[in-house]
């Protein structure tokens, strides 16, 4: 009795050993240095300069090497006096989506597997704006606009008062001074609840390694705003931080024929957003939610 | 003391003219693009300079027959608009003659509202900066209406997203 | 200090021999614990290939974000919760035939939310990063996240419910009376952290104006009562199994099965009069949220993957409250274990799959699409449910013959002066 315990008492411990150092070995493989640095990153926000500057540089060399291309991320902070806002005039968006590619290049969208696009242009039957359960996201024309139909682009809204901000439980997403929302993504643990908390469906999430060619690649990004993202981060519009804080028009504003979209400083009495708040007919997507956002909707006159 | 007299005179007169170009629409007060013409018309005085001006409406059959004049052409033809006399210019209502790259002050005269809205921004399209001293471009009228067929033309879309997968 | 230094070796001691305990067993406990390794080797597997290509290996995505994992993860947050079904009889109102198998019962919830807290875990993107959500370590978002409050209140949860029954289970080995003053005040709060934690599963639904479906206030009361039907008839099934294929002969009385199971009909009756209570509020004042209600219950512009699943949990839940209503059907064994299963199933669609995905049908911008788990899902699901019955078989393989007073030290004493050489 007393021998038969023993070896089973013996098969244990050596079994528990074995597999203790099966399981370790991979993992302490696996670990070099820059993943060890990778791992215990800071949050955005905490980091000191010195710090920044050597995320970026370490960055800058991973991008080269992945891309091909000398990468700029820049770390800009909010211009002072600044509180952007976007205005988008419906009764002239056709539909044409080339505000939604436009996005793609210039904020290194993964273009397949997955497909992330910040905008989405929704198609509405003429009659009904406000319930979107009847859009249509994929309506495939041969030309636009199509009798009948009216075209609602929808992003990210920049809520002043932001479902997503609350309920991420690691504050991976913040407000910045000047409005926008943005995201550390290596902060980001993909849990998907600010996923869930946006009632506008502003928020995409890398389901893998994005792919993007490396011809379309744009290298001059922002750190939170469109450097190429990793797997399982969430990303999201952000009014093109790497424009806007240098005084740019957002890529959409650009690229849009039908000069729907519209840019501006709300702090600014001068700015194109409150020439259009204070003499059009605005309103904003789900108000009675409380969210407060930045996008404002507005029909002539 | 005529000299003296001669200057003010001269100095008020140059002060004068300053300040008028100031408190009329100044020319080319706004960046914008080059107007959008056909390779080779512009300047269109290499051919009128020489022809003869014809100032009765009609469609025209020899010469600009790809342009189809779909705009007020009940009420309006080329003359109301481009100068009969010199067709480097453009005509306003009052007779002042404007550059092409001013073509906005005469959208404006009959469309008022959208001038005004397009000088703050908000009609028509701006590309480049809009803060601080970078390179901004403002599209004319004539860059997105055809001012001789202004209807938009309807566009070939971009892909549909794709579809998530049936599962 | 001598006495820490004692009670390290008590303890020590105490787990040097459960393990001997653990490794022996019958031919079906081998079977049992093997079979299950094996899907937990496979699940593993399976899990390192979602690790490698991210989630993407999944069925879920930006329409439906969340999926078998979070469903799962809901129903066994429910399950952990009903433990305290077991507490309130035993610890308040000194419930004897409860009283005996309260303990199992913590270890059962202590299983569970291991089983819940895996679910989230593997769910995550990057769970590499998993390390930003503990509080100054990395950066919580406290109060403001009900995720945080989520992470904190199921932790508390399982740290109370290895803390009492592991606490109990050693002193009785050691033939000692608890102190009960030091561990009757954490039983005591074990009871509304039971609530607590569903209730913060609950509002972590429920906060989010963006899903109509879950904005409603009536979620934290219907999971309350769901869990309080799903969660003992699991109890009631497991300790039955328990009774039959102990070797120690674990004395369960009937009369607790029959005590839980009438607090069961009265959580089944407010479940469903719950459950009534949305269904009138959305189909007369007829908004358009009901589209969500209407995907699951009718089927949305002919998407109706989950129509014949929701209504066999509403018949399934019918069927087993009017069982445990009868005091025949729910005093007979074999009409209660029915009952029993059906609870079990119905509330695990109603609450599962039935309450995640239509909440994301249609999304905020009134795309419809249709999630099925796929293989990886499934087979990932399957291993954690299966390492929450390894470790709860684990559990009771040590907990049932302390109960049953074979496993203790005296009895250990008295083997090893038996064999000592004289």
């Amino acid at each position: 009795m007393e021998n038969r315990r023993y070896t089973r008492r013996e098969f244990i411990r050596n079994l528990s050993l074995t597999t203790f150092a099966g399981l370790s070995l991979p993992l302490l493989s696996s670990c070099t240095k820059e993943e060890a640095e990778d791992f215990l990153q800071k949050h955005f926000r905490e980091m000191t300069k010195e710090e920044k500057k050597r995320v970026i540089e370490k960055l800058e060399q991973r991008y080269l090497q992945k891309y091909g291309r000398k990468f700029q991320i820049s770390t800009q902070e909010a211009v002072p006096d600044t509180l952007w806002a976007y205005g988008l005039e419906l009764s002239r968006c056709i539909g044409c989506r080339r505000c939604v590619y436009a996005c793609v290049k210039e904020n290194n969208h993964s273009r397949h597997d997955p497909q992330l696009q910040w905008i989405r242009v929704l198609r509405l039957k003429r009659g009904n704006l406000i319930n979107l359960e009847n859009s249509d996201h994929y309506y495939d024309p041969e030309i636009v606009p199509e009798k009948g139909f009216i075209y609602l682009p929808v992003q990210c809204q920049q809520c002043q008062e932001p479902p997503c901000v609350k309920v991420c439980p690691v504050h991976a997403t913040w407000q910045e001074p000047d409005g926008i929302v943005v995201v550390d993504y290596n902060w980001c643990i993909g849990c998907r609840y600010c996923i869930a908390a946006c009632p506008y469906k502003g928020r995409v999430f890398n389901w893998a390694e994005p792919n993007i060619p490396k011809e379309e690649i744009n290298p001059s990004v922002h750190y939170l705003g469109n450097r190429p993202r990793m797997k399982c981060a969430v990303d999201k519009c952000t009014f093109c931080i790497q424009r806007v804080r240098n005084g740019r028009y957002p890529a959409c504003v650009e690229a849009c024929p039908t000069g729907t979209r519209k840019f501006g400083n709300l702090l600014d009495p001068n700015s194109e957003m409150r020439y259009i708040i204070d003499r059009k007919r605005v309103f904003r997507l789900k108000e009675d939610l409380g969210t407060e956002p930045k996008f404002y909707y507005f029909f002539e006159a | 003391m005529e000299k003296v007299t001669k200057a003010i005179v001269l100095g008020v007169l140059f002060l004068g003219a300053c300040f008028t170009s100031l408190v009329s629409d100044a020319a080319e007060e706004f960046p914008v693009a080059p107007p959008p013409m056909t390779e080779g018309m512009f300047p269109c005085s290499s051919c009128h300079a020489t022809l003869e001006a014809n100032r009765k409406k009609r469609e025209l059959k020899e010469e600009h027959t790809q342009i189809k004049l779909h705009h007020a052409e009940a009420m309006r033809w080329c003359l109301d608009c481009h100068d009969a006399k010199n067709r480097d210019k453009l005509r306003l209502y009052n007779g002042e003659m404007i550059n092409f790259t001013e073509s906005y002050r005469l959208c404006g005269e009959c469309h008022g509202p959208q001038y005004r809205d397009w000088r703050a921004g908000v009609h028509g399209k701006r590309t480049g900066y809009f803060m601080g001293s970078g390179k901004r471009t403002y599209f004319l009228c004539a860059h997105c209406h055809d001012p001789h067929e202004p209807k938009f033309k309807p566009l070939k879309p971009e892909p549909q997203p794709v579809k998530p997968k049936d599962p | 200090m001598e006495k820490l230094q004692e009670t390290l070796n008590e303890t020590w001691h105490f787990y040097r021999r459960t393990l001997t305990l653990v490794a022996r067993g019958s031919k079906l406990y081998y079977a049992w614990c093997f079979s299950l390794m094996a899907i937990i080797a496979v699940a593993l597997l399976f899990y390192m290939r979602q690790h490698d290509l991210g989630l993407i290996a999944t069925n879920m995505n930006d329409q439906v974000s969340w999926g078998l994992y979070i469903a799962n993860f809901t129903y066994l947050v429910g399950a952990a919760a009903a433990a305290v079904l077991l507490v309130i009889p035993s610890y308040v109102y000194h419930f004897k035939p409860i009283k005996e198998i309260v303990v199992l019962g913590e270890l059962f919830a202590a299983s569970s939310i291991v089983m819940a807290i895996l679910f989230v875990m593997v769910d995550l993107g990057r769970i590499d990063r998993f390390w930003h959500m503990i509080p100054f370590v990395g950066s919580m978002n406290f109060p403001q996240s009900l995720l945080a409050w989520d992470v904190l209140a199921l932790n508390g949860y399982l740290f109370l419910n290895l803390l009492i029954p592991i606490y109990l289970l050693v002193k009785f080995y050691y033939r000692k009376e608890p102190n009960w003053k030091f561990i009757l005040p954490f039983i005591l709060i074990s009871i509304p952290m039971a609530v607590a934690i569903h209730t913060v599963t609950a509002f972590l639904y429920n906060g989010l104006a963006a899903r109509p479906f879950w904005n409603a206030s009536i979620l934290a009361p219907r999971f309350l009562a769901s869990a309080f039907c799903s969660g003992p008839a699991i109890i009631i099934i497991i300790f039955q199994i328990i009774r039959k294929v102990s070797a120690h002969h674990m004395e369960i009385e009937d009369d607790a099965l029959f005590k839980i199971s009438e607090l069961i009909a009265y959580a089944m009756f407010l479940n469903l009069f719950l459950l009534s209570a949305e269904i009138f509020k959305e189909y007369y004042s007829q908004t358009v949220h009901i589209a969500s209600f209407r995907y699951l219950f009718e089927g949305l512009h002919g998407h109706k993957q989950l129509v014949p699943w929701i209504w066999s949990a509403m018949t399934m839940n019918i069927i087993a409250f009017i069982i445990f209503l009868i005091p025949q059907t729910r005093k007979r064994l074999t009409t209660l274990n029915f009952g029993c299963l059906l609870i079990i199933i119905g509330v695990w669609i109603e609450k599962g799959p039935g309450f995640v995905i239509p909440g994301f049908v249609p999304d905020p911008l009134g795309e419809i699409y249709e999630y099925i788990p796929n293989l990886l899902e499934l087979m990932v699901s399957f291993g954690i449910w299966a390492t929450g019955l390894l470790i709860f078989t684990l559990l009771m393989k040590v907990a049932i013959p302390i109960e049953t007073g074979k496993f203790t030290h005296t009895e250990y004493e008295k083997e090893i002066t038996a064999f000592r050489p004289h």
